[in-house]
């Protein structure tokens, strides 16, 4: 078996008696792409923010590179997410700071790289997402399918071994989104780089997708290879993934 | 801890309200405390704030400087010639600006201008998630965004206090001579003769306090709003309340203290 990379074990999260995760347990191995599926409010995002230590479970434990998230102190934990990119699903740029601060912010704080070596990182990943011209321009000048690249741009520019990706592409076009598809891939590949991307995009997750799972009713409902996924006979299944609703 | 699902409007509603924020105030000073004491400190963040809160109130605070020293010249101005007091004039000004009047009025403007501010701002980066994608960096969004806030304030606020009671006892000035001729040097010399360490300092002081009122109080609506852009607002609004009630409660225990070690 490969080296586990990330470890759920009886994960439960309520809000206000709604129960969003019930007792969801997950292995997510050393360079796989995972990709998350579910319904608008079904706890995906909230699953992503348990792993990061953002939220905290009501019950359950999380193992990220075989330590136990929920008992880190702080200083621990600053180092496991040192390794783990998170990008929002608002994208969350920092207003006040032009594109160039934004993706410099994390290089210039975390870790100690010279001047010239920080304008050579940030340009290379601008060049990744395709956005260099928007280096010194501040967010509210962006378009939102601008925003999102430049938020995966700062996302990626660490290099983590970790990707947590909430909904990488939406809002994206479908030329857009197989190049940003290919990126993930690509970061995979030359990385070694392991993703959990949450997505309804079926472009982007027929793309990444070694593994998907689908997340229903507070528990992961169905898992496997999305082609498993798309042509199960399951209602449900059929359902989500159906593409009749173009046809009609 | 709070409780969440009381009726709006409710007296029990108001009370858990009114407890939960002295509670998380004071929880939140600590933490402030807790990091301030830890170096290192960002000073170019300190000094960026610092720029922009001076910049940002330094025009308002001259005027009503000015107009505070104006005014009070122009309206005690016949009760003191009534009394036979006129000499007493400039040492009145200076004393009224000095002890009470510069302090407070420029912190309560100041808890306007600032202290809504940094409600907002650290407000709308709370609900659209910057301050969760710090923390997930490893950034340690209370120490980049709150402390560096809060020693700006502390530190601005004094000087700009000085500043008022400059302009205040200058534009008390102007309104005399207005009515009556007296040369600036015999007014300036007036004015020194009547002060005492005991005028100065205290006030002088108690702005550091005031200073610090509206940094942890903005910050603290700010870091903790919640419910989208609604509670942005609430968070503006609301620090500005709470700061200014503080700065006068703040003003009359510290105004006591000062009496009693300072007896005039
Ligand atoms: N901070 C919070 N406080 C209260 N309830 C929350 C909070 N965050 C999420 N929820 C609730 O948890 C549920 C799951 O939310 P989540 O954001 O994980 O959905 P999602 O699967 O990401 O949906 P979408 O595809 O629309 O992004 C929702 O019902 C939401 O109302
Ligand atoms: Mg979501």
């Amino acid at each position: 078996m490969a080296d586990l990379i990330v470890q759920i074990k009886n994960l439960s999260k309520a809000f206000t008696y709604k129960k969003v995760l019930d007792d969801v347990s997950l292995n997510v191995c050393m360079g796989e792409n995972l990709v998350v599926f579910g319904r608008s409010g079904t706890g995906k995002s909230v699953l992503l923010k348990c792993i990061i230590g953002l939220l905290r479970p009501d019950a359950g434990e999380i193992y990220i590179d075989m330590q136990n998230v929920l008992r880190m102190s702080e200083k621990e934990l600053n180092e496991i997410r040192k390794q783990i990119g998170f990008l929002f699903q608002s994208g969350a740029l920092y207003d006040s700071m032009s594109v160039r601060e934004n993706l410099s912010f994390p290089l210039i704080r975390n870790f100690k790289f010279s001047k010239k070596e920080v304008t050579d990182k940030v340009m290379h990943t601008l060049e990744l997402v395709d956005l260099i011209e928007a280096v010194d321009k501040m967010p509210s000048e962006l378009s939102g399918g601008m925003r999102k690249r430049i938020a995966l741009a700062r996302t990626i520019i660490t290099e983590p071994k970790l990707m947590l990706y909430d909904e990488p592409t939406t809002g994206l076009d479908p030329l857009t989104t197989k190049e940003i598809s290919e990126l993930i891939l690509d970061l995979q590949k030359k990385l070694n780089m392991t993703s959990i991307v949450v997505t309804h995009d079926l472009i982007c997750a027929s793309i990444i997708a070694d593994r998907a799972i689908f997340l229903k009713d507070a528990k992961i409902m169905y898992q496997g290879t999305i082609e498993e996924l798309t042509s199960s006979k399951d209602k449900f299944l059929q359902n989500f993934f159906s593409t009749d609703i173009i046809k009609a | 801890m709070k409780i969440t699902n009381l009726k709006k409007g409710t007296t029990w509603n108001i009370l858990n309200e009114y407890f939960s924020t002295i509670g998380g105030l004071s929880i939140f000073t600590m933490e402030f405390l807790k990091n301030f004491f830890k170096p290192p400190y960002d000073f170019g963040e300190i000094k960026k704030h610092m720029d922009e809160l001076g910049v940002k109130t330094l025009p308002i605070v001259s005027i009503t400087g000015f107009i505070i020293g104006f005014v009070l010249v122009l309206q005690s101005q016949p009760i003191m010639i009534r009394f036979g007091a006129e000499s007493f004039l400039p040492s009145m000004v200076s004393l009224s600006v000095i002890r009470e009047l510069g302090p407070v009025l420029t912190a309560l403007i100041f808890a306007g201008r600032v202290s809504s501010g940094i409600g907002a701002e650290l407000g709308s980066m709370r609900v659209t998630e910057q301050i969760d994608a710090m923390e997930v960096s490893a950034i340690n969004p209370f120490r980049f965004l709150v402390v560096t806030r809060v020693i700006a304030c502390t530190i601005i606020l004094p000087i700009l206090c000085v500043y008022v009671i400059f302009i205040a006892i200058i534009g008390g000035y102007i309104a005399l001579i207005l009515s009556q001729k007296m040369n600036f040097s015999y007014y300036t010399d007036s004015v020194l003769a009547s002060l005492k360490f005991g005028d100065v300092i205290p006030s002088i002081l108690k702005t550091y306090v005031f200073g610090f009122i509206v940094g942890i109080v903005g910050s603290y609506k700010g870091y903790t709003a919640e419910n989208g852009t609604e509670g942005v607002g609430k968070a503006s609004t609301t620090s500005v309340v709470l700061s200014s009630l503080l700065i006068l409660l703040f003003d009359s225990v510290l105004g006591k203290l000062t009496l009693w070690l300072w007896p005039t």
